[in-house]
């Protein structure tokens, strides 16, 4: 431990600072825009802030502000995680970070076929994100991915390289790939097509949304449980939601831990299967072959 | 009569959402059958196990989807419709 310099250690308090920090600042946020008095609600995300724009006014909305925090904690997550690497790994952090490089590489390779190793930052990023932003309800605070907009943001951003990687062989091919199996099945092929990038950010959406709501309802029941139960206590005794505690906690495993990390993964598989089954590989190779075998 | 018709509006939704959420039934029984069989695999081949869990995971989501849709309409009938009619019908009052 002795062989670390004294700006070394202040770089690694101030990226753990910058990791705090922005999750701090949610919570304060939060503390400070909700209206006092509101017992439980369930509410969509509150907005924070509307900027006059021309067409349509631009609206800041909780789970923007959540989601630019929650980047802004991996991003320093990962600074820390990753500063300071050496050659040969001594130290924990290194160790750990190699795991999940040769996790999500290992991954990658094996559903996409070596052709789309390159993908392995973005399906990492996605995950990472999507697995934050579902345990940011953990401190109580709106999660970004339970607004409909967010993963429907991921979800065309997985659709448009999904339609990238099937125009490789030219647009030709790819309004051809319409016609398959037979010419009048079009309509249903073209549906098909945008039901991917739907059905994608419904699945993410309404999972952690159901999370939310469900467990929201049982915080809710068991408070007027309480209130009908032990609603006798003298003072203030008797207004203190007992039958609150536990219940909601191990419900938050299944809801917030598990089915969080569970839609994060699925997300970044279902888009390395879309992405990879997306691309044409053999008739792509053969048209490269044919036009280098033409140049010559 | 102001007041009765929003009530059927509001009463309404609520019946809707009730309604669409009977699509939770398909989901139910198409994850019951994959976790089974998954269950089944696993007794003949401990060995596999990692592989079929994942595998399994991933179809029970995918297989979720369609209740999913269902939970999308009944929360639009809950929270978004009832306001969204309430102010149709006021507009159409005038």
């Amino acid at each position: 431990m002795g062989n670390k310099s004294r700006l070394f250690r202040a770089v690694d308090v101030l990226l753990i600072v910058m990791m705090i920090l922005p999750i701090a600042a949610a919570i304060t946020l939060k503390v400070l825009t909700t209206p006092p008095g509101e017992g439980i609600t369930i509410t969509g995300a509150r907005i924070l802030l509307t900027i006059p724009m021309p067409v349509q006014d631009l609206l800041i909305t909780e789970s923007q502000v959540n989601s630019w925090l929650v980047m802004i904690s991996i991003f320093a997550l990962f600074l820390f995680m990753t500063h300071g690497l050496k050659v040969k790994a001594d130290t924990k952090r290194q160790l750990a970070v190699e795991w999940i490089v040769q996790k999500v590489e290992g991954l990658v390779r094996e559903n996409m076929g070596d052709y789309f190793h390159g993908f392995a930052p973005f399906i990492a990023a996605i995950l990472a994100l999507s697995a934050f932003s579902s345990l940011l309800s953990l401190f109580g605070l709106y999660p970004p991915t339970s607004d409909l907009n967010v993963t429907a943001g991921w979800a065309i951003l997985v659709f448009l390289i999904i339609t990238y990687y099937k125009c490789k062989c030219g647009p030709v091919y790819y309004l051809k790939g319409f016609l398959e199996p037979v010419a009048f099945l079009a309509p249903i092929n073209f549906i098909s097509e945008f039901a991917t990038p739907v059905s994608m950010a419904f699945r993410h959406y309404g999972n952690v949304l159901s999370g939310t709501v469900v467990s929201t309802l049982i915080a809710a029941a068991l408070a007027g449980l309480t209130r009908i139960v032990l609603g006798w206590l003298p003072g203030f005794l008797g207004d203190i939601p007992f039958l609150r505690l536990g219940l909601p906690a191990i419900l938050s495993i299944y809801f917030d831990i598990f089915s969080g990390c569970l839609q994060a993964f699925i997300f970044a598989m279902l888009s390395m299967m879309f992405i990879s089954g997306a691309f044409p590989m053999e008739d792509y190779f053969a048209r490269q072959a044919k036009k280098k075998a033409k140049q010559k | 009569m102001l007041e009765l018709a929003i009530g059927i509006i509001l009463g309404c939704c609520a019946l809707g959402a009730g309604c669409a959420m009977i699509a939770g039934i398909g989901p139910g029984i198409g994850e019951g059958n994959a976790v089974a069989k998954a269950c089944e695999a696993i007794g003949r081949q401990p060995e596999s196990k990692g592989a079929v869990t994942s595998t399994m995971l991933m179809g029970c989501a995918v297989a979720e989807t369609t209740g999913l849709y269902a939970l999308v309409i009944a929360i639009l009938l809950i929270f978004v419709a009832p306001n969204t009619f309430v102010n149709l019908l006021l507009r159409v009052i005038g």
